[in-house]
């Protein structure tokens, strides 16, 4: 299947909404050897959920959980964005005819071009609809 | 001094005990006769009646608990048929089943009757406007208030809980001079209405409150007295007991326990051992004369001593010092008993979370109390997305409140993150300060 190439593993960890706790994650990365290269936090009250792509997600997972955290791998896409306005609204407005709900999403501006992170309700569905609407998805050994 | 009947409040001791002896004797025989559940006890134990021929004798007879009560739920130990019952109470049923409790007419009377004694040794009377600001319904404390209160011929202001703002402008607007209500209530209400621009000392005529239905402090009535500029009694009681029955006289010092109504015991709570005056240990209650549901020595729970010296007072009965803690590891939070074993109950029912790893926090907020359940995730409910997580913890919450009937605040942690025992599980983090 070709849809495979762009299915990229997110790691997700579950953190209390305490200081020093990013912290603690960051610094278990950096021994590791691991570089973040896209990154968000969502939070509620009392926790957080830290999303990340890392170059190597297997590593990241195992030394997280040896520390304790509670981590899984969720399916993403990446999709190059034109950085400019409007650049949004066309993979949101792509999704949106499609029926592809999109769960959660964050953002980072890439060397080349703006990248959209996004985690949506119907990934295979999402990648085919962006491929042939003539959009641009990052494939996994990027992100690896 | 006023008394409500001096004939038994200064009867002298060893009266007192002839009276005793004789009362246990009767309820003893009645029971071993006419009750399937208390024949069965007496007959397990070794024990007959005709086995009872002093007071000291009560010893020979076996503990009744709480779990009696559960166990024969809803009213297989009552002795009085449906039709002679007046009246029922239930409890919160915090550690499972609630525990349902019946009165005879002659029950009700002396519930009445022991709380009309205990209000007038505090100084309550005709003259008086009386808030009763404890819960009505099923629970005891309004409603056995509110007779004691009639009976004594003051004027009952039955507002309950709650809607705290207007309990003060009828506080104002009607003169009340006492209250009852939970001693952090009371603090509460303090507070709110000071935020009001109302002084109680000052824009109120409140001179006195009765205060119990959870743990406090001396500390914590110096700050009650000085602040609110009027004097705060301890209550006692349970509904096993039939409700709040028994108070402090004037002089502060110890609740008094009425001879003719109640035979209190403290026990240690290891050996079962009676325990002399003045030493700690679990109190054991029997009510000497109960129609509807009968109590020996029933095992209350709550750690305290027994003071049998003559009270400044005149009044000849034994008190029981301040409760210092109980036995079993119960909390109470607003005025209701949270089990820490019935949070783990709850918590197991859940899938989501791991119900053996859990910690309650307890603080005070202000005047009131706060409760909140730290538990760890299980790792098959981890999700990444925030609005399942929320609700699980919403599903926690829910089930939190349904089962303790009082409000928890919940915190997921991730799995492994709660300390671990060995021995017994520390599971309670109070940091309130009475």
């Amino acid at each position: 299947m070709a849809e495979k190439k762009y299915i990229i593993k997110q790691v997700s960890i579950f953190s209390e909404n305490k200081p020093g706790r990013l912290a603690a994650i960051a610094r278990a990365l950096e021994e590791a050897g691991i570089n973040i290269l896209a990154f968000s936090i969502a939070e509620a009250n009392g926790f957080g959920v830290v999303r990340a792509l890392v170059n190597k997600p297997e590593k990241a997972h195992d030394c997280l959980t040896k520390l304790g955290f509670m981590i899984s791998f969720t399916d993403v896409i990446a999709v190059a964005m034109r950085d400019e306005p409007g650049g949004l609204f066309e993979i949101a407005r792509i999704l949106g005819d499609a029926g592809v709900n999109i769960e959660y999403s964050y953002a980072y501006s890439g060397k080349d071009a703006a990248v959209l992170i996004l985690r949506v309700d119907q990934v295979e569905e999402g990648i085919d609809r962006i491929l042939a609407a003539g959009g641009k998805l990052l494939s996994v050994d990027l992100f690896q | 001094m006023m008394m409500w009947d001096p004939r038994v409040e200064e009867m002298p001791v060893e009266d007192v005990k002839k009276l005793q002896y004789r009362l246990l004797k009767t309820l003893v025989y009645r029971l071993y006769s006419f009750s399937d559940f208390y024949h069965t006890r007496m007959r397990e134990a070794g024990v007959h009646p005709d086995d009872v021929r002093t007071l000291g004798d009560i010893t020979k007879l076996p503990f009744m608990h709480k779990s009696d009560l559960r166990d024969n739920y809803p009213n297989r130990i009552f002795t009085a048929p449906q039709e002679e019952i007046a009246r029922y109470h239930v409890s919160s049923g915090t550690t499972g089943k609630p525990t349902v409790v019946g009165y005879t007419a002659n029950d009700l009377e002396l519930w009445t009757t022991s709380l009309a004694r205990a209000l007038t040794s505090c100084g309550v009377g005709r003259g008086d406007v009386f808030q009763v600001s404890y819960g009505y319904g099923l629970f005891t404390g309004g409603l056995g208030l509110h007779y004691g209160v009639e009976r004594v011929g003051a004027t009952v202001l039955p507002t309950s809980t709650g809607n705290t703002e207007r309990q003060i402008e009828l506080m104002q607007d009607l003169h009340v001079t006492a209250i009852a209500c939970t001693p952090s209530y009371l603090m509460h209400l303090g507070e709110t209405a000071g935020k009001m621009g109302i002084s109680i000392a000052n824009d109120t005529d409140l001179r006195l409150a009765v205060l119990g239905a959870e743990p406090w402090s001396e500390q914590m009535r110096k700050k009650i007295q000085e602040n609110l500029g009027i004097k705060a009694y301890d209550i006692y009681g349970t509904s096993e007991l039939s409700g709040p029955m028994f108070t402090e006289c004037a002089e502060q010092n110890g609740i008094h326990i009425w001879g003719d109504i109640a035979y209190p015991e403290i026990i240690d709570p290891e050996t079962g051992e009676q325990l002399p005056p003045g030493e700690k240990g679990e109190l054991v209650m029997t009510i000497l004369k109960k129609e509807a549901l009968p109590m020996i020595r029933y095992r209350l729970g709550d750690i305290t001593s027994l003071d049998d010296s003559v009270c400044a007072c005149g009044r000849t009965s034994p008190r029981i010092t301040r409760i210092r803690g109980r036995v079993d590891d119960m909390l109470i939070v607003r005025g209701i008993n949270v089990f820490p074993s019935q949070v783990e109950h709850t918590l197991m029912g859940i899938p989501e979370v791991d119900g053996s790893a859990f910690q309650i926090e307890v603080d005070r907020r202000g005047a009131l109390d706060s409760m909140l359940v730290r538990v760890e995730m299980s790792k098959e409910a981890f999700s990444d997305k925030i609005n399942e997580l929320m609700k699980v913890r919403a599903k926690v919450v829910h089930q939190l409140k349904s089962s303790l009937n009082v409000a928890a605040d919940v915190e997921l942690v991730a799995p492994g993150t709660l300390p671990r025992f060995e021995g017994k599980a520390k599971r309670v983090i109070d940091r309130r300060v009475y």
